[in-house]
């Protein structure tokens, strides 16, 4: 599976050749190293591992470098797994050419943190009126039945922590890659902030 | 520049004549229908511009059978053939959106002298 390592860049649009604008996020995309291959005879499964991002020596811890070391690869700040069988070797670079226009792909981020929510905002729960005497306003209102089952279910719908969670956006369209400044183009929103991770990988 | 705005520069259109609201337009609109393209033109004054670089848009408005018709066009679109302008106004506001509530007589904008 082709699998490669980015920052979000922005958004943007794009005109199309006839015309349609598209928009478009933009994907500062590797060159990715691989660093290791993981066999079953060693690890027990197949995968392998590449690397993103040059970082100064002093930011990584000495097991890392040393890691690093060994496949002969500078300081990388991000390393991914990619499970399953590849013919990529340690040392082989994987760049946006993995990828043309019209494929269509998954991309996993970080989605932005919005603290603490309310079940409103979280859940998208209508709320109650604003006035005429009424003091339910954002609650959340009945979250079950009393003695009988005397608890609360399990995944039932409350306020806590929205964001900030692992998030994979799928059926993405490469739009189109640039090689010489190793950008890609994908159709649509992707999750997280400007400058943060992202993993692009073909369905 | 960030890569964004290097993204943008390369689509913008460099043939786009000066105007803002008020001015009248002719804009000449390919429209493709099956296989064959023609050039559709819509007539009318600029009520507003919005956006900046490669999302700028400008919305026409004029009025059809009695009734108004608006329509927004993105500035830089390769669907654009042309813009004509074909009189410059004196308006003292960047959105005319007070002009949607004005019919007849009142809609009408004073040409700026030259």
């Amino acid at each position: 599976m082709k699998t490669l390592l980015g920052t979000k860049v922005g958004m943007t649009q794009i005109f199309t050749a006839d015309g349609t604008v598209v928009p478009v996020t933009v994907i500062q995309a590797g060159p990715c190293v691989v660093t290791q291959k993981k066999t079953v005879g060693t690890d027990g499964y197949e995968a392998t591992q590449i690397a993103f991002g040059d970082v100064k020596p002093k930011r990584l811890n000495k097991p890392l470098l040393g890691h690093l070391k060994k496949a002969g690869v500078s300081p990388k700040a991000h390393l991914v797994e990619v499970p399953g069988p590849s013919d990529l070797a340690v040392g082989d670079v994987v760049d946006v050419s993995a990828f043309v226009e019209g494929d269509v792909v998954k991309v996993t981020g970080i989605s932005k943190g919005k603290g603490f929510q309310g079940v409103m905002k979280r859940h998208g729960f209508g709320g109650g009126p604003a006035g005429h005497g009424t003091h339910f306003h954002r609650t959340p209102g009945s979250i079950g039945a009393s003695a009988d089952p005397a608890r609360v279910f399990r995944g039932s719908r409350l306020p806590g922590q929205m964001g900030n969670d692992r998030v994979t956006q799928r059926g993405l369209t490469v739009v189109s890659t640039d090689g010489e400044r190793n950008l890609i183009l994908v159709k649509g929103s992707i999750p997280g902030g400007k400058g943060s991770l992202v993993v692009i990988r073909g369905q | 520049m960030t890569v964004i705005d290097v993204l943008e520069q390369k689509q913008l259109r460099s043939d786009i004549p000066q105007f803002k609201a008020g001015d009248t337009l002719r804009v000449h609109f390919k429209v493709i229908e099956g296989s064959r393209e023609r050039i559709q033109v819509f007539q009318g004054f600029c009520i507003k511009r919005q956006g900046q670089g490669v999302r700028e848009t400008f919305t026409v408005r004029k009025q059809s059978f009695g009734v108004g018709v608006e329509r927004t066009f993105p500035l830089h679109s390769p669907k654009i053939d042309k813009i004509e302008v074909t009189a410059i106004v004196d308006v003292r506001r960047a959105k005319l959106y007070y002009l949607r509530q004005k019919i007849g007589k009142k809609a009408r904008i004073k040409e700026k002298r030259v």
